[in-house]
C-alpha cells in the first residue's frame, strides 16, 4: 500500500553561515540539470527544488522516509562537490506534518531573516513554477505548494505581519505617508548629502516624490547629488530661504551645531499658510534644533526617534508572527487530513474492484442458469448487483475517508485491508 | 409601529457602535462586514420610522424635539455613508456612529406627543429652515468625529507614540481635508437655515425683534465659531490642530445651543 510521506532536507541562514550557503545555491540551469538526478533516486516520487540566498531546501515526496533524506543529502554533496561529513550539521530534515508547517512558515515569510518580508513568497512559487514546469511535482507536492500560497496571503492580509516597517528609511517613509498621504508632487529637500539621506530620498522617489532639490556645503557634491536624483542643487548659503518650499527636509550634514533653527522653521511655516514640514535628521551631531518640534504643523524626528520606532515595529511583528502560527497549525492539520484521504483512496478503488469482479462472476454465472429470462429481465438484474454493491460498500466507503483523516485512521485503513485480503 | 421601529433601529445601532469600536482593536473582516451592514440595516428601519411618524402627524419630523433629534440622526448616517463611499476612510465608524447613537438614545427619551401648535400657514419656511439646518449640523457631526481623529494622529507623529491607532487611523493630511470639506458643505447650510429661520420667525410673529434672544444667542455664537473656522482656513491658513479643535468646539457648542434653542 502506498503511505504518503513528505519529506524536507535544507539549510538556512540559521543552520548555515552564508559562505557555506553559496556554494549550495541552485540557479536555475542548476535545479534543470537536478530533476534527472533527483528522479534517478527509486525512493523520490516527486520533488521541489527551492533555493533563496537565505535557504536552500528540497521538498519530495518519497516511498520511504529514511533513505530519501539519505539520498537528497547526498545529492546535494555530490552535485556541489562537497564532502558531506562538512555539511552533515548543516543540514535540517523534516517529515510529513513538520515539513508540511516548514514549507507554511517560510512562504508566509516567518521563517525568514527579516520577519515578515515580501520577497519570499515571490521565490517560493517561483521555485514552485520552475519544478511544474519540468514536471518534477505531482499531485501532493502541488496542492502542498498551492496550499501554501493561499495560506501565505492570508497571513499577509489578516496578520499585521508585514504592516510595519523595519528600516529606518521605510520607517521615515511611512512617517511622510502619514503626515501627507500621497507623496506624489512632494518636494524633498535634502541638507548635506550622507549616504543614508540619499537611500530615503531613494525610497521617496519610488514613492512618487517628484520634486528634489539638495544642498551641501560643498557645492560640487549637491551638484551631483542632485544629478543622481534628477533634483537640482540649492547654495548651502542661501538654501534656508527656500525652506518654505519643502515638504520634507532630510538633514545629513557633519556640521558640528544646528543648522536649522527654530526661527527660520517659524518663517518658513509661516510663509507656507501652515502646511506641514516633516523634518527628517539623520545626523550625528544631530542638525536641526529640537525645539523645532513644537512648532504646530512641524513634525521632527532624528535618528534616535527613527530606530525606536523600528524597534518597537519588530517586536510587533514578532508578536503577530504568533497569531499567524496559529492560523498555519490549523492549516497543517487540514493538510494532513488531506493526505490521509489520498491514503484510503486506492484502498477503497481495489475494494470496489474485488466487489465488481465478484458481482460480476456470480451474477454471469446465474444468468447462464436461466435461460428463459429475456434480455430485459437479465439486465433488471445486472442492475439490482450493481446497486446491491453500491449500497453495500457506500457507508464504509465513507467511514473510511473520515477515519483515515484522524490520529489512528493507518489501523483502520490496515485493519480493512486484512479482512477484504487486499495484500494477498 | 414607529416605536417598534424605532426601538429596533436603537438597538441595531447599538451594535454597529459596537461593533466599528471593536473593531479599532481586532482587526477581523467579520466585525467589520456586521457593523457596516447593522449600520446599514439600522438606516432602514431608522427611515421607515421617519416615514411612519410623518403619516402619523401629516408633516415631515420637523416639529417637535423627538423628530428632530430622530431626523438629525438619520441625516448623519446617510452623510457618513456618503463619505465612505467616496472617502474611504477607515475608522471613521468608530467616532461617528456613537455620536449617532446617543443623540437616538436621547430622543428615545423625549416626549411622543404631537406638535400642538398649528404650524401649517408657515410649515413651509419651518421645512426649509430645519432641514437646511439638520443638514448643517450633520456635516459638522462627521467634521468633529475627523476632528477627534487628526487630534489622535496628530498626538501620535508629534509625540512619537505610535500606538495601534497610528497605523490603522488615515494620514493626517486625509483627516484634515475631510474636516475642511464637509464644514465646507454644512457652513453654507447652516447659514442659508438659519436665515430662513429668522424668516419663519417673522412669518409667525411678524416681527424681527420679538425674537428670543435666550434661543439665538447660542446659535449665532455656533455661526461664528464655524464662520471662523471657514474663513480662517481660506484667509489665514488655520488647518490641522487647529481646525480640528474648532470642529470639536463647534460641534460641543451645537450641543449646548440644542437645548437652549429647540428644548
Amino acid at each position: 500500500m502506498a503511505e504518503v510521506n513528505l519529506i524536507l532536507v535544507g539549510v538556512n541562514h540559521k543552520t548555515t553561515p552564508v559562505e557555506i550557503r553559496e556554494k549550495l545555491a541552485f540557479t536555475k540551469g542548476k535545479i534543470e540539470q537536478s530533476v534527472d538526478h533527483l528522479f534517478n533516486f527509486p525512493d523520490i516520487i516527486e520533488h521541489t527544488i527551492l533555493s533563496t540566498c537565505n535557504r536552500v531546501e528540497i521538498y519530495a515526496r518519497a516511498n520511504c522516509q529514511d533513505s530519501a533524506i539519505k539520498s537528497i543529502k547526498q545529492f546535494i554533496c555530490d552535485f556541489h562537490e562537497l564532502s558531506p561529513v562538512e555539511l552533515e550539521d548543516h543540514f535540517y530534515s523534516y517529515r510529513n506534518k513538520e515539513a508540511v508547517e516548514h514549507l507554511f512558515r517560510v512562504s508566509s515569510s516567518l521563517d525568514s531573516m527579516i520577519l515578515g518580508e515580501a520577497q519570499i513568497l515571490g521565490q517560493v512559487k517561483e521555485a514552485y513554477s520552475l519544478a511544474r514546469d519540468l514536471r518534477s511535482t505531482g499531485l501532493v507536492l502541488n496542492q502542498l505548494f498551492e496550499k501554501a500560497f493561499s495560506i501565505a496571503k492570508k497571513v499577509r492580509e489578516e496578520t499585521g505581519i508585514a504592516e510595519r516597517s523595519v528600516s529606518i528609511s521605510s520607517a521615515a517613509v511611512e512617517l511622510a505617508q502619514k503626515i501627507f498621504d500621497d507623496l506624489e508632487n512632494r518636494t524633498v529637500m535634502l541638507v548635506g548629502t550622507g549616504e543614508m539621506a540619499e537611500l530615503a530620498a531613494k525610497h521617496l522617489i519610488s514613492y512618487g516624490v517628484k520634486t528634489i532639490y539638495v544642498t551641501s556645503r560643498t557645492y560640487d557634491r549637491a551638484v551631483n547629488l542632485a544629478r543622481t536624483l534628477n533634483g537640482s542643487a540649492l547654495d548651502f548659503e542661501t538654501f534656508k530661504n527656500e525652506l518654505h518650499r519643502a515638504d520634507i527636509v532630510i538633514t545629513s550634514t557633519s556640521a558640528p551645531n544646528f543648522i536649522i533653527k527654530k526661527e527660520m522653521v517659524e518663517k518658513a511655516i509661516h510663509e507656507r499658510k501652515n502646511k506641514p514640514i516633516f523634518f527628517i535628521d539623520i545626523a550625528v551631531p544631530r542638525d536641526i534644533e529640537p525645539d523645532v518640534n513644537d512648532l504646530e504643523n512641524i513634525y521632527l524626528y532624528d535618528i534616535d526617534d527613527l530606530q525606536v520606532v523600528v524597534s518597537a515595529n519588530m517586536k510587533e511583528r514578532e508578536k503577530e508572527a504568533e497569531n499567524a502560527m496559529n492560523f498555519i497549525s490549523q492549516e497543517v492539520t487540514k493538510f494532513n487530513n488531506w493526505v490521509g484521504t489520498l491514503d484510503a483512496v486506492p484502498t477503497i478503488v481495489e475494494i470496489r474492484k474485488k466487489a465488481e469482479n465478484i458481482r460480476m462472476q456470480e451474477i454471469e454465472k446465474t444468468l447462464k442458469k436461466i435461460s428463459h429470462l429475456s434480455e430485459d429481465d437479465k439486465k433488471l438484474l445486472r442492475q439490482m448487483s450493481s446497486s446491491m454493491v453500491n449500497k453495500i460498500l457506500h457507508k464504509p466507503t465513507i467511514k473510511l475517508k473520515q477515519k483515515t483523516q484522524s490520529e489512528d485512521g493507518h489501523v483502520y485503513l490496515k485493519a480493512i485491508r486484512h479482512l477484504f485480503h487486499l495484500d494477498d | 409601529m414607529a416605536n417598534i421601529t424605532f426601538n429596533s433601529t436603537l438597538l441595531i445601532y447599538l451594535i454597529a457602535t459596537l461593533g466599528y469600536t471593536i473593531y479599532l482593536v481586532d482587526r477581523k473582516p467579520i466585525v467589520k462586514s456586521i457593523s457596516f451592514f447593522s449600520l446599514g440595516l439600522g438606516l432602514l428601519s431608522h427611515t421607515i420610522t421617519i416615514c411612519l411618524r410623518s403619516m402619523e402627524t401629516g408633516h415631515g419630523p420637523y416639529t417637535t424635539g423627538f423628530e428632530i433629534t430622530l431626523f438629525f440622526a438619520w441625516v448623519i448616517v446617510v452623510i457618513f455613508f456618503i463619505t465612505e463611499w467616496k472617502y474611504k476612510i477607515k475608522d471613521l465608524g468608530a467616532f461617528v456612529i456613537p455620536v449617532v447613537f446617543i443623540i437616538l438614545l436621547y430622543s428615545a427619551f423625549q416626549s411622543r406627543e404631537h406638535s400642538l401648535i398649528d404650524e401649517s400657514s408657515t410649515m413651509f419656511w419651518l421645512t426649509i429652515h430645519r432641514t437646511l439646518s439638520i443638514i448643517g449640523y450633520a456635516a459638522f457631526a462627521i467634521a468633529f468625529g475627523a476632528a477627534v481623529m487628526y487630534l489622535i494622529q496628530e498626538n501620535q507623529v508629534k509625540n512619537k507614540k505610535l500606538g495601534v491607532m497610528y497605523f490603522r487611523m488615515p494620514s493626517l493630511e486625509v483627516l484634515d481635508n475631510l474636516n475642511y470639506k464637509v464644514i465646507a458643505l454644512g457652513f453654507p447650510l447652516f447659514t442659508l437655515g438659519f436665515m430662513t429661520g429668522s424668516i419663519w420667525n417673522i412669518k409667525t410673529d411678524e416681527s424681527l425683534f420679538s425674537w428670543d434672544i435666550m434661543r439665538t444667542w447660542p446659535l449665532i455664537a455656533v455661526w461664528m465659531i464655524y464662520c471662523g473656522i471657514f474663513f480662517g482656513r481660506l484667509l489665514v491658513g488655520w488647518r490641522g490642530k487647529k481646525a480640528a479643535q474648532g470642529a470639536i468646539l463647534g460641534f460641543v457648542a451645537i450641543i449646548f445651543s440644542y437645548f437652549f434653542h429647540v428644548v
